[in-house]
């Protein structure tokens, strides 16, 4: 039987995750990535990788793919059926959805006053290099880990993630694809799959 | 228990949103909303476009804008001008990208009901084929061919989630201002396990403070 509380935090976890995303689905994978693995450790870092693999593959925004899919896991993962795991991924969905809905019906009120508005730009002007950083952590804690408890800090490589050489061939293989060939996401993951099953 | 108000504000909020009407005044809005089209388009046509734009949206929110144009534009339901409109409002909402867009198109289209209509079409599609892939998945996690394939897509996810980072540093960041920005949050979310959450709060506080000083300096000036 899962803890009902369970089903609160996870609503409001999303729903703050909502409410701080600024600039798409990438920004959000850090925030669901901080909350769900690092504060929370509903799910382990390689469980999140596949999930994010998953969201990229399959049509519809990554954020909504992702918060339906960590919602599932999360409460599959603490021992619920399929059924109550489908109540797990709507908690989470409607919750990220929902500060967007208030947010964007206000904003539609304002909207020509906040257009070209001083302030409201200058503070845009802050937050989307900030989302840049974002986005370059989530990417990095799916890499290294960081060990604060000696007193030099221990860094190490994630270990589900990037098994041996072979993974970071393939990390900067996609990489260039990606940035030098402008090739879509959905071949390199194919890709990616493809090599990992012949190779391993 | 910290987390129990906003869940039942929210809880209100989904089963009865007559005080969201009273707050926002939307009956007012529903009506400046009617400027949009020039005939009523019927909340099941917004659903059902939605529901097809969504379906076919692989990557993120900014998939969607194409889509957007062929299936609202073209009908005449939205005008070209409204489009960068309702892009820019969108991207500077929180949230996703893509509902954002679907909101304020479907409010544009019918109001309130609209951007009910079009939020649960975008949205539909992609929950019931993420929870399919869900309920699948979990029972081939350990299949020995799953674990190959997965071993093999991992490092190219960290990639897929990097590329558009750099890409995004060297569109938007244009001053030496924005690069530090960008990697002391870095920095403090990678190696310093800092919460995003406290540091977008932080910085929009520390902004909003700069930007008024700023403005009341010129002014006098």
């Amino acid at each position: 039987m899962v803890d009902p509380v369970l089903f609160l935090q996870l609503f409001w976890v999303f729903f703050v995750i909502g409410l701080f995303t600024f600039g798409g689905g990438y920004a959000m994978l850090s925030l669901i990535q901080t909350q769900v693995v690092v504060t929370h450790s509903w799910l382990s870092e390689s469980a999140f990788t596949d999930i994010v693999a998953i969201s990229q593959m399959t049509p519809g925004p990554i954020g909504i793919n992702s918060a339906t899919y960590v919602g599932y896991e999360v409460i599959h993962q603490a021992g619920a059926s399929h059924l109550v795991g489908i109540l797990g991924s709507l908690t989470a969905t409607i919750a990220v959805v929902l500060p967007s809905f208030l947010i964007v019906l206000t904003i539609v009120r304002f909207y020509t006053k906040f257009k070209g508005n001083k302030i409201f730009e200058g503070v845009m002007s802050w937050l989307r290099p900030a989302v840049v950083g974002l986005i370059g952590a989530a990417a990095l804690i799916l890499m290294f880990k960081v060990d604060w408890s000696a007193s030099i800090p221990d860094i190490s490589v994630v270990k589900e993630n990037f098994s041996d050489w072979i993974s970071w061939v393939l990390f900067a293989a996609a990489v260039v694809a990606s940035l030098v060939f402008k090739i879509g996401p959905i071949p390199i993951l194919l890709a990616g799959g493809l090599l990992g099953l012949l190779i391993y | 228990m910290v987390f129990e108000w906003p869940y039942q504000l929210c809880a209100a909020t989904l089963f009865d949103y007559s005080w969201i009407r009273v707050i926002f005044n939307i009956t007012k809005m529903d009506k400046l909303a009617k400027t949009g089209p020039s005939e009523t388009v019927s909340l099941w046509n917004i659903f059902i476009t939605f529901a097809k734009i969504g379906s076919f949206t692989i990557g993120g929110g900014y998939a969607m804008i194409p889509l957007i144009r062929e299936e609202l534009v073209k009908k005449g339901w939205l005008s070209d001008e409204e489009l960068p409109d309702i892009i820019a409002l969108a991207q500077s909402a929180p949230g996703v990208l893509a509902v954002n867009m679907s909101i304020f198109a479907g409010y544009k289209m019918r109001g309130f009901k609209g951007s009910l209509a079009a939020t649960f079409g975008s949205i539909l599609p992609s929950f019931l084929i993420i929870l399919l892939i869900a309920m699948l998945f979990t029972g081939y996690q350990d299949n020995p061919v799953v674990v190959r394939i997965f071993k093999g897509i991992r490092p190219v996810v960290v990639s897929l989630i990097a590329v558009p980072m750099i890409n995004m540093a060297r569109k938007g960041n244009k001053t030496w201002w924005a690069w530090c920005i960008s990697f002391l949050v870095l920095f403090l979310v990678a190696f310093m396990n800092f919460s995003p959450i406290y540091i977008l709060l932080v910085l929009i506080v520390l902004a909003l403070c700069f930007t008024l000083w700023k403005e009341r300096r010129s002014g006098n000036g």
